[in-house]
């Protein structure tokens, strides 16, 4: 669980982060959501601790990240596991030595071991033959699951994506998010998304915050997000007419005013 | 004022340095990879200067000793401390500024800018020293030696020349070299070598590490750390010069 309390920061004079605060649970997909410049981003790196905050809480699992020593804070990383917007994979190095390296800086295990755990985790995310490619060599969703991997591989208890989808096309975003989704399940972790794509809000959300010029707006779950009365989550939702039409219609479904799949099914006669 | 924090943040990123290795072994890795990739790599292009330089300097010496009255051997004498005092150390440093230098810059930069840096400080390593400390290491144990192999090298290319234009003979060349033959000056050489080398390696890494935006910085970010190494040579030498031999 990660909890943060009134989370403030700044950029000279540009507040960036004015007072957010919210609960991530375990086991869940939690969304940071927003337009460009929102300030997700920046929480995001204040949370993993590449950004010291201003003022306000982090704490991991109830201990607080701010009062945390250099050295607490080391082996507190070696439990979060990150995946970048460009997946920031070692380019000098092969899909196995990308998810090696984890393994040879923080275990003590032989050669073989860490060899079986890489080609684990390939196999969690579905690659196969590619321990000697070049990430150079990847397309972008194979670079994603190689990050994605390369988080896991040492079993982190949080795991951070930061636009998982950006780049990719949507057949691959959603088998990402898919994936996402499965290891959170499977392995319990406490999952910070930070994404733009209504796609991954609507399939992922287990837990959602919008963010609004560093406030947060609103929160709730991927069911509560399409009833929202905020008109600024709704703009940001709904931004084109095709969706807007799209949720009116589900309205319309929900409370039985028509049936969605025999209309189209005279339609198509 | 903007040069000052420049410089505070150079110094912090150097102190950021010193903390416990994560894993030894690893570190050890890094570095040798690094002693490779900075001494051997650059070891062609200084042979190749090294060479040409105390070759260029034995022809222009004898162009300018017309006196009858000075000995053939003074040529040597003349090559050995131009290179062993300034050629070996500065020029080559100067050359390794820009070899070394910018591919130190440019990789640290395309990682800050890929979010490379950001993934190593998620895993819980100290990038700076990981990424910094092996770098600068590597440099102060392989530059030094660069720099004795272009000073051994620059006047075995003055005594070739010398002898193949017909100037001096192989024993006169040879004679002249043992000719009131300071070793101190080896000593200045060395001390030159070591500070070059940190200078090298430090400030194109300070550049690298903190760049921020894409392509076009890694770019110029790599240009700047050239020219700010190449002046903070020059500095360091007539620093250097007035400390150790203005008595």
């Amino acid at each position: 669980m990660i909890e943060f309390k009134d989370i403030h920061k700044s950029f000279g004079d540009k507040k960036v982060l004015n007072g957010v605060s919210a609960v991530f649970q375990a086991g869940q997909c939690n969304l940071i959501i927003g337009t460009s410049g929102s300030g997700k981003t920046v929480l995001m790196k204040c949370l993993v601790g590449l950004f010291e905050p201003d003022s306000g809480e982090i704490s991991y699992s109830g201990v607080n990240f701010s009062e945390m020593t250099q050295e607490h804070r080391k082996e507190l990383r070696q439990q979060i596991g990150m995946l970048f917007q460009g997946s920031a994979l070692f380019d000098s190095m092969t899909v196995e030595q990308n998810i090696m390296f984890p393994l040879n800086m923080f275990t003590k295990d032989s050669y073989e071991q860490k060899l079986k755990r890489v080609n684990e985790v390939l196999d969690r995310v579905n690659m196969k033959d590619v321990n000697k490619k070049f990430p150079a060599e990847l397309s972008g969703g194979m670079k994603k699951r190689v990050g994605i991997a390369r988080a896991i591989v040492l079993n982190p208890k949080y795991l951070f994506c930061d636009e998982p989808n950006s780049g990719l096309d949507p057949q691959t975003s959603m088998l990402i998010d898919k994936l996402i989704q499965e290891i959170t399940k499977e392995f319990n972790i406490t999952t910070i998304v930070n994404t733009h794509d209504m796609n991954s809000v609507m399939e992922t959300g287990d837990h959602i915050i919008y963010m609004y010029q560093g406030v947060k707006e609103w929160e709730g779950s991927n069911k509560e997000i399409i009833f929202s009365k905020n008109d600024r989550l709704n703009k940001f939702i709904f931004a084109s007419e095709f969706l807007q039409d799209a949720k009116d219609m589900r309205m319309l479904e929900m409370k039985g005013k028509i049936d969605n799949h025999r209309n189209m099914d005279e339609l198509l006669k | 004022m903007k040069i000052f924090t420049e410089f505070g943040r150079y110094l912090l990123m150097l102190k950021g340095m010193f903390s416990k290795p994560e894993n030894m072994k690893m570190y050890w890795k890094e570095f040798m990879h690094q002693c490779s990739e900075i001494g051997i790599g650059s070891l062609g292009i200084v042979v190749i200067i090294s060479v040409f330089m105390g070759a260029v300097s034995a022809l222009q010496t004898a162009y300018q000793l017309v006196s009858p009255f000075i000995p053939k051997s003074t040529i040597a004498q003349i090559v050995r401390d131009t290179v062993i005092l300034e050629f070996a150390p500065t020029l080559v440093c100067i050359v390794l500024a820009g070899v070394v230098g910018s591919k130190i810059a440019s990789e640290l930069g395309n990682m800050r800018v890929s979010e490379q840096i950001d993934a190593l400080e998620i895993m819980g390593i100290n990038t700076k020293t990981y990424l910094i400390l092996p770098k600068i290491a590597a440099s102060m144990l392989t530059i030094p030696m660069l720099v004795i192999i272009a000073g051994v090298l620059g006047m075995w290319g003055g005594r070739f020349a010398g002898v193949m234009s017909g100037i001096l003979s192989k024993q006169t060349f040879d004679k002249g070299l043992l000719q009131f033959f300071k070793p101190y000056n080896v000593f200045f050489a060395l001390v030159k070598a070591y500070t070059f080398a940190f200078i090298i390696s430090s400030i194109p890494a300070y550049y690298g590490y903190y760049v921020k935006g894409g392509a076009l910085e890694i770019g110029r970010s790599s240009t700047k750390s050239v020219v700010v190494s190449c002046v903070a040579i020059l500095f360091a030498d007539y620093i250097l010069a007035q400390l150790l031999l203005a008595s």
